[in-house]
């Protein structure tokens, strides 16, 4: 089947600058995988480490989200388009947690772990 | 490598910041391209618009923001509209330095321009922005003009 890989634009320059790429493929991760195989510089945007896609890289066949169908599994036709969205996430490495929940106070601490205190 | 912000554009996010306080807030840069990343220090982008969006973190919006894939395509879809390009995201740092945290890092890709805004007990105070290496090492900072 051949398929749209459609690139966003923060990921552009690692695949020759074109805002979509042609693949064939059976299902999503024939796309993914045949999309890094071309363009080996996208892999660490897309893939962790252990192989599976970032957290915050969605994938869409169409209007569809594959986490509401088959995931990487998901199933792809001849023209259909894939495109990869990312959600945006961050934040600070601080902890808020709650202490003293008599009085109701709260603390910030920069240690990964809740102090246990006695309220 | 430079951001340059129009003064309404600080100031949008200022008081998006210390509005959202203590949680933290987030929002869309749009604007253009002025000199591309291969320019070095002549490097230059312009945001002349911010859409403030929702942090959907409910759970943890404290230390943690989150900008859902229906927001990003949205923001897209508001940059084409304006004849903008879509050129980062900034948020806030509650009582902490407009550094970005490992946790920034993890989330982040190139290209982006990435704003922080450290607000301490309500009141903004200073903002950075950063991008992503190309081999995810770590950020490059980019310069705040404000002109």
């Amino acid at each position: 089947m051949a398929v749209k890989v459609m690139i966003p634009t923060p990921l552009r320059s690692y695949a020759g600058k074109s805002d979509h790429v042609e693949v064939a493929a059976k299902t999503v991760g024939e796309a993914l995988s045949s999309l890094v195989a071309q363009h080996g510089d996208l892999r660490r945007h897309l893939y962790q480490d252990d192989g599976r896609l970032r957290s915050f890289v969605n994938v869409y066949v169409n209007d569809d989200d594959i986490r509401y169908l088959q995931k990487e599994a998901t199933p792809l036709r001849d023209g259909d388009t894939v495109s990869i969205v990312p959600s945006i996430a961050g934040g600070t490495d601080i902890l808020f947690c709650l202490v003293g929940t008599v009085r109701g106070t709260e603390r910030k601490t920069d240690r990964n772990v809740c102090p246990i205190t006695e309220s | 490598m430079r951001l340059r912000l129009s003064p309404t554009v600080g100031e949008e996010i200022r008081k998006h910041g210390a509005h959202g306080y203590p949680h933290e807030v987030c929002g869309a840069l749009l604007g253009r391209e002025i000199a591309a990343d291969g320019d070095g220090d002549r490097a230059l982008r312009e945001v002349t618009a911010v859409l403030p969006l929702e942090n959907r973190r409910d759970d943890s919006p404290r230390n943690r923001f989150s900008v859902t894939p229906e927001d990003v395509l949205r923001a897209e879809r508001a940059a084409a509209e304006s004849r903008l390009e879509l050129l980062g995201w900034y948020h806030s740092h509650p009582d902490h330095p407009a550094q970005p945290s490992e946790f920034d890092r993890a989330h982040a890709w190139p290209w982006y321009s990435y704003v922080i805004l450290s607000v301490a007990q309500r009141e903004p105070g200073e903002m950075t922005s950063w991008r992503l290496a190309d081999d995810r090492s770590g950020y490059a900072a980019e310069r705040i003009e404000v002109a």
